[in-house]
């Protein structure tokens, strides 16, 4: 059997193989290098031939990879400040600015439009009787121990409509459509079934975060890039397995996002239950302060309801799910500063 | 010049072998009813064999990869391998929400390496395709090169028989693309694990292997086989892989031309 006769090629082409000295660049014409020997033919190659050989390629090699890594970079303490908080104060200083005005250019009555002075009187008010605390604690515990059940129900909900063809086909729409209802809707049904109590809140939170976690669960699942599971595969996760090491961690992103919705929607369906469903045992929380600022005409005391509403909610996703998403998108690289 | 193994030799009677393809096909469902992708092929790859399959688009060369990794099945005909084969992808396919290290070290959980075992073997790992050090590295703090070179670590952490290479390196510039053909050739050498590695790169594939075969296009079948005794370690610009890569290329164009002519 006659193979490729390697040795009368090397005969005809007098250059040989290329023998290029460190750092060289590999396809260049041969020979110029003075320090390398395979400029004969390769049946002369030797132990040493391969060292050479060896050492040139680990250096490229590492000449390469300097040149094609990327080191990710920080951003000082002084450009955080100028860039991100900035701007939102300078904003927040207009809009008092504004309102000020009005109230001094007298656009309407004072009962209907408060100046910014009258409702800080009332934070501080508030602040000094004690009360503030208690109004702020009473929802963002409600709120909280609501959403932590959304997620305990939500989260398996979601896996089981991403990776369970039947249960999609089955409950995947109704999700999907739930989140387009008005947690409010909710109410109703909810003080009738349960009665004006704490049980009734969680089921108006739960109906109305579950949804959103569970889609973005499977919204996540679904982006999922394919490549990922064949390669999850091959290297043997299959199943559950496959489940817990491949599907999980790449949905991350996605089921993130969607709790950050569940969470807004946790919190605007309590404040709907609060402010419709007021009694006294429910103790005074949020919505329930905006509702005693309407009956009693305080518009200062309305205007500090919602304005701690809105600052809760706020705190709630700069303090938990910003930061969250923000690690795990800068562990996988997709946070691109510009 | 290089001789043509006939096609039957490749079916005859071997001891042992790393995978036995015999007589598969493969065809897909389309609008106009199936179509043949694959037809009848034959291939043995023997133990520590590095066997490049090269062929024009459409030769189904990727297809018959799937069909040997386990991730689909032939319509005909059956495919044997020793153990679970590694696979190894164009794109890196590492996963992003692991550490170099991380991903190497999943291999080796999935394949059921004891927990205090695996840190060490994973690092002796990513020695061994030059990355000491980047263990802790995230996968978009690594350049393309290194990424490829972890994706190897990981294939290699699977301790399969046989490594299944899907084009790992079209995606690269040639000079690292130079690099880890010298890189997979050591280690190929060091390990002696049996490779089957699909190209569309005529020099890649004489460069790399010990046996190039050709599939022809639509269906893909054995075209013709070429035995590469250039001694290694080769470089992809050496003047014998040159004249070997000319006459592969010939059959090649004329593999493609047919199909211009109806």
């Amino acid at each position: 059997m006659a193979s490729t006769d390697t040795t009368s090629q090397k005969e005809k082409e007098p250059a040989g193989p290329a023998g290029t000295g460190p750092g060289a660049y590999p396809g260049t014409a041969a020979g110029t290098a003075p320090g390398a020997s395979s400029v004969t033919a390769p049946e002369a190659s030797s132990g040493t031939d391969d060292v050479a050989r060896e050492r040139e390629l680990a250096g490229l090699g590492a000449g390469l990879d300097a040149l094609d890594s990327v080191t990710p970079r920080r951003a000082p303490l002084r450009q955080t400040l100028v860039e991100k908080v900035l701007p939102p104060a300078v904003a927040v200083v207009l809009v008092l600015l504004v309102w000020q005005l009005l109230v001094w250019a007298k656009v309407t009555d004072s009962y209907k439009l408060p100046s910014p002075g009258a409702v800080w009187g009332e934070v501080s008010d508030a602040w000094l009787q004690g009360t503030l605390v208690d109004y702020i604690w009473t929802s963002v515990s409600r709120g909280l121990l609501g959403f932590l059940l959304a997620l305990a129900i939500g989260t398996p909900l979601g896996l089981l409509v991403a990776r369970v063809k039947v249960v999609r086909a089955a409950i995947g729409p109704i999700l999907s459509g739930l989140q387009s209802l008005p947690s409010v809707a909710w109410v109703p049904p909810a003080v009738i079934w349960l009665g004006l109590n704490d049980s009734m809140m969680y089921a108006v939170i739960l109906l109305g975060a579950v949804p959103s976690i569970a889609n973005g669960l499977v919204s996540g699942v679904d982006q999922v890039p394919p490549l990922f599971l064949r390669a999850g595969r091959t290297l043997g996760a299959t199943g559950l397995r496959g489940t817990w090491h491949i599907v999980l961690p790449a949905a991350l992103p996605g089921y993130l996002s969607g709790l950050k919705q569940g969470w807004a929607f946790s919190w605007r369906s309590l404040m709907a239950a609060e402010i419709i469903a007021s009694s006294p045992e429910l103790g005074v929380g949020l919505g329930q302060l905006l509702e005693n600022g309407r009956t009693a005409s305080s518009m200062s005391m309305v205007f500090l309801a919602i304005f701690l509403i809105l600052v809760v909610g706020i705190a709630i996703d700069l303090l938990i799910f910003s930061p969250l998403e923000r690690r795990v998108l800068r562990g996988r690289g997709l946070l691109v500063k510009s | 010049m290089a001789s043509t193994l006939a096609k039957a030799a490749a079916g005859a009677p071997a001891v042992d072998h790393a995978a036995r393809i015999a007589h598969v096909s493969k065809s897909f469902p389309t609008p106009n009813g199936q179509q043949l992708v694959l037809d009848d092929i034959t291939l043995d790859v023997a133990p520590g064999e590095f066997v490049t399959l090269l062929g024009a688009s459409g030769c189904g060369k990727s297809t018959l990869l799937n069909l040997v990794a386990g991730l689909d099945a032939p319509s005909a005909g059956s495919i044997e391998t020793d153990g679970r084969p590694a696979l190894m992808f164009q794109e890196h396919a590492l996963f992003p929400w692991l550490t170099a290290g991380r991903n190497v070290e999943l291999a080796l959980r999935l394949r059921g390496v004891s927990k205090q075992d695996r840190r060490p073997e994973a690092e002796r790992l990513l020695e061994l395709v030059r990355l000491e050090g980047a263990y802790g590295k995230r996968v978009h703090e690594l350049s393309g090169g290194m990424r490829q070179r972890v994706a190897l670590a990981r294939a290699l952490a699977q301790d399969s028989r046989l490594l299944l290479m899907d084009e790992p390196f079209a995606a690269l510039d040639a000079i690292t693309r130079d690099v880890l053909h010298e890189e997979l050739t050591r280690i190929w050498r060091e390990t002696e694990v049996s490779v089957l590695f699909v190209t569309h790169n005529v020099r890649e594939a004489v460069r790399l292997a010990e046996r190039v075969v050709l599939l022809s296009s639509r269906p893909g079948r054995v075209a013709r086989e070429w035995r590469v005794d250039i001694p290694q370690p080769r470089r992809i610009e050496d003047a014998a892989v040159a004249e070997l890569s000319v006459e592969i290329t010939e059959e090649l164009r004329g593999e493609i031309r047919r199909h211009g002519q109806h």
